[in-house]
């Protein structure tokens, strides 16, 4: 095997407010006239470097050929921004990659879909953003519409499309790339539950049987685990751990923030804030089977927001297994409008089946079936403490739910 | 294959080879634009006509007619027309490229490609525009029996070339600097709007004397409809002084705009 990404000292830079604040010409131009000098100052270098943040910093790894590399971190670890520079949208402020191939790249589905054109048309519109030559979907366009499962609407405008059947579409383009390096986000958290499987059983293939190289980022544990044989872990932009995924992914479950060290995060897309998520704040937190569990969530917006579904995961610590997820949207068909200013979105379970044992809290906030803005099924872990049920404590050992059932015997 | 990627790459290096390789995307965004643009209007090419041949009419009665402006012995709405067509070629164009950053956010923040793609296939969807209009200019020339004259054909093309490099140069810097600041997108209508008065469209460059008129010619249009008119209508020589100082001037902001879009396009993804 040879190497085929080799990743040096790589290290990104941002000016804090680069972002956040759009820059006016006026102002900048105001700012020249009034105090040229200290603008020389900035241009040269000299003055302060007031808001400056590395996103990545040191970082160093080897990737071999065939190899399918998982990339794991909490939101703001420098994932993305590792994708972004690995596949060439932004350039890295220090250091330097070789890359030993074609590269293709999977930040999202249906990037470049346009919703007057129809399926056939933005099949090819997106099969050439994404890098495919012409000839090369023409040659894959009938497996594309095949995998994708929408024939009878191909010469429909994808306005008129379902989600569902906008993402399929889109993945399914998506799916028939073929570089010899795959970069992909996470890419798997939109659909219903059966293509989703499709997708992961699609994206196996392409690691195992044509021997691509895959770099793979996912807050799915779970998938994490079954794709990859290798896995790096990310935090605070640096390289915190590489090896055997099992590991990797044990030391990431272990490290993660316990509910009563929240940190707040920022949805850049909505322009909202979740400054808080609290467990049974009556309680002081304390969890228990069988007793009510509320979850409340605060978020501040910056304007109103329309339309987001707010999910809540609940996946267990050793398997990554979901034992229960419900979103506002999806599953209580409820349109949850966030306000301007402070808002908080309350989840009330009344009977909380789980038993005793460590569970991951996970959080997302979507758009019904088109995306997620924000998704991350490991956010927090939480304890539930024992209790006694019957004539023993409810620990995970004999299950991880506990169904309301009754038993009888007839003789 | 072996890819390297930098901090600093040669920004001032032309990638012909890598432009080659995108040519698919190149024809897919452009067909896209053409599509979604005649898709989405209810009389679809027709719009093309119709803007140019409007303002041709409300030109004619009002600066023609009422205002008496002068044009050189030429039918006002010939005249006008004339001018109207590179100009719309000009003008829509060069909104159109300041504004294909922003509007191309999704890709450009999502996927790698050169970026000089974008703003060209804007120009080249503006095109197919331009070559409907003029039909309307060759139906004038029949009605009001004007020929071009042999140099006056050779020269369009050229004319064409010029129009076309002159936004490009222009729309890059715009562009370029509408990722940043995002009150250039205010600007702009603006300053096309005061551009359209300092350019000869609505009158000839006969007004300004001699002497001077090259001055003119800072402005690249200046230099290019005032040769087509001498050169389509067939009624004077062109006025090549002027002309040539256009051309060097259209070279001067190609060279300024691409300069500064190859500095920061990199980092359009970090800022935009």
């Amino acid at each position: 095997m040879s190497t085929i990404i080799e990743v040096n000292n790589l290290g990104k830079k941002y000016n804090i407010g680069e972002k956040e604040n759009y820059l006016a010409m006026r102002d900048v131009l105001m700012n020249i006239i009034r105090s040229p000098f200290s603008w020389l100052k900035s241009k040269v270098g000299i003055g302060g470097h007031s808001g400056e943040f590395w996103a990545l910093k040191d970082v160093n790894f080897t990737v071999e050929q065939g190899e399918v590399l998982g990339i794991i971190g909490r939101n703001g670890a420098g994932k993305s921004t590792l994708l972004k520079i690995l596949s060439r949208i932004t350039p890295p402020t220090t250091g330097e990659i070789k890359l030993r191939g074609r590269v293709g790249s999977l930040l999202e589905v249906g990037t470049g879909f346009h919703p007057e054109l129809t399926g056939r048309e933005n099949v090819y519109l997106n099969g050439a953003i994404l890098g495919m030559r012409k000839k090369e979907i023409e040659k894959k366009f009938d497996n594309i519409v095949e995998f994708s499962g929408i024939e009878k609407f191909l010469d429909t405008p994808v306005k008129r499309y379902s989600s569902g059947m906008y993402v399929r579409l889109a993945f399914a383009v998506a799916a028939h790339l073929e570089p010899e390096i795959l970069i992909i986000d996470e890419v798997l958290a939109v659909g219903d539950a059966e293509f989703q499987k499709k997708c992961l059983g699609k994206m196996e293939d392409v690691a195992k049987k044509d021997g691509r190289t895959v770099l793979f980022v996912s807050h799915n544990m779970g998938a994490v685990k079954k794709l990859c044989g290798r896995s790096i872990l990310l935090e605070g932009g640096m390289v915190k751990m590489e090896g055997e995924t099992g590991v990797v992914v044990d030391q990431y479950t272990n490290g993660m923030a316990s509910q009563n060290t929240f940190i707040p995060f920022k949805v850049k897309e909505l322009d909202v804030l979740v400054t808080k998520i609290i467990l049974n704040e009556e309680s002081g937190g304390a969890i228990s089977p069988f007793k009510p569990l509320k979850i409340d969530i605060e978020i501040e917006a910056e304007h109103d927001v329309e339309q987001v579904g707010v999910e809540i995961i609940f996946s267990h610590e050793d398997t990554s297994g979901v034992v229960f997820r419900t979103n506002t949207k999806t599953i209580k068909n409820m349109d949850i409008q966030i306000k301007k200013g402070k808002n908080r979105v309350t989840c009330l379970i009344d009977n909380f089946n789980l038993c005793s044992g460590r569970y991951l809290l996970g959080f997302g906030l979507s758009l019904f079936m088109i995306k997620y803005y924000y998704y991350n099924l490991a956010l927090l872990n939480f304890d539930v403490s024992e209790s006694m049920i019957g004539a023993l404590p409810t620990s995970a050992i004999y299950s991880h739910v506990y169904l309301d059932h009754s038993w009888s015997i007839a003789n | 294959m072996e890819l390297i990627i930098k901090p600093k790459n040669k920004w001032w290096q032309f990638d012909w080879r890598e432009i080659w390789l995108f040519r698919d995307l190149f024809y897919f965004l452009t067909w896209r634009d053409v599509k979604v643009k005649y898709k989405q209007t209810a009389i679809g090419a027709a719009w093309a006509v119709f803007q140019p041949f409007i303002t041709m009419i409300v030109f004619t009665v009002f600066f023609g007619k009422l205002a008496k402006m002068p044009s050189d012995g030429i039918p006002y709405p010939i005249f006008v027309y004339t001018g109207l067509v590179f100009w719309t070629l000009f003008s829509t164009s060069l909104s159109q490229v300041s504004n294909t950053f922003l509007e191309n956010e999704r890709i450009v923040t999502k996927v790698y490609f050169p970026r000089i793609i974008l703003p060209v296939s804007s120009i080249i969807t503006n095109i197919v525009d331009f070559l409907i209009a003029s039909v309307i200019l060759v139906v004038m020339m029949v009605y009001y029996h004007y020929m071009p004259s042999l140099a006056g054909l050779l020269i369009i093309p050229v004319l064409i070339l010029m129009t076309i490099f002159s936004t490009l140069g222009i729309g890059l810097l715009f562009s370029s600097l509408n990722v940043k600041y995002r009150d250039v997108r205010f600007i702009l209508p603006f300053f096309i709007q005061i551009l359209l008065f300092i350019t000869p469209v609505i009158y000839p460059v006969s007004i300004v004397s001699e002497k001077y008129r090259w001055i003119l010619g800072l402005n690249p249009m200046s230099g290019v409809i005032d040769a087509a008119r001498a050169g389509i209508l067939g009624t004077r020589g062109i006025d090549w002084l002027l002309l040539g100082v256009s051309a060097i001037c259209m070279i001067f902001y190609c060279l300024i705009g691409y300069f500064y879009f190859k500095k920061v396009e990199r980092y359009f993804a970090d800022v935009i």
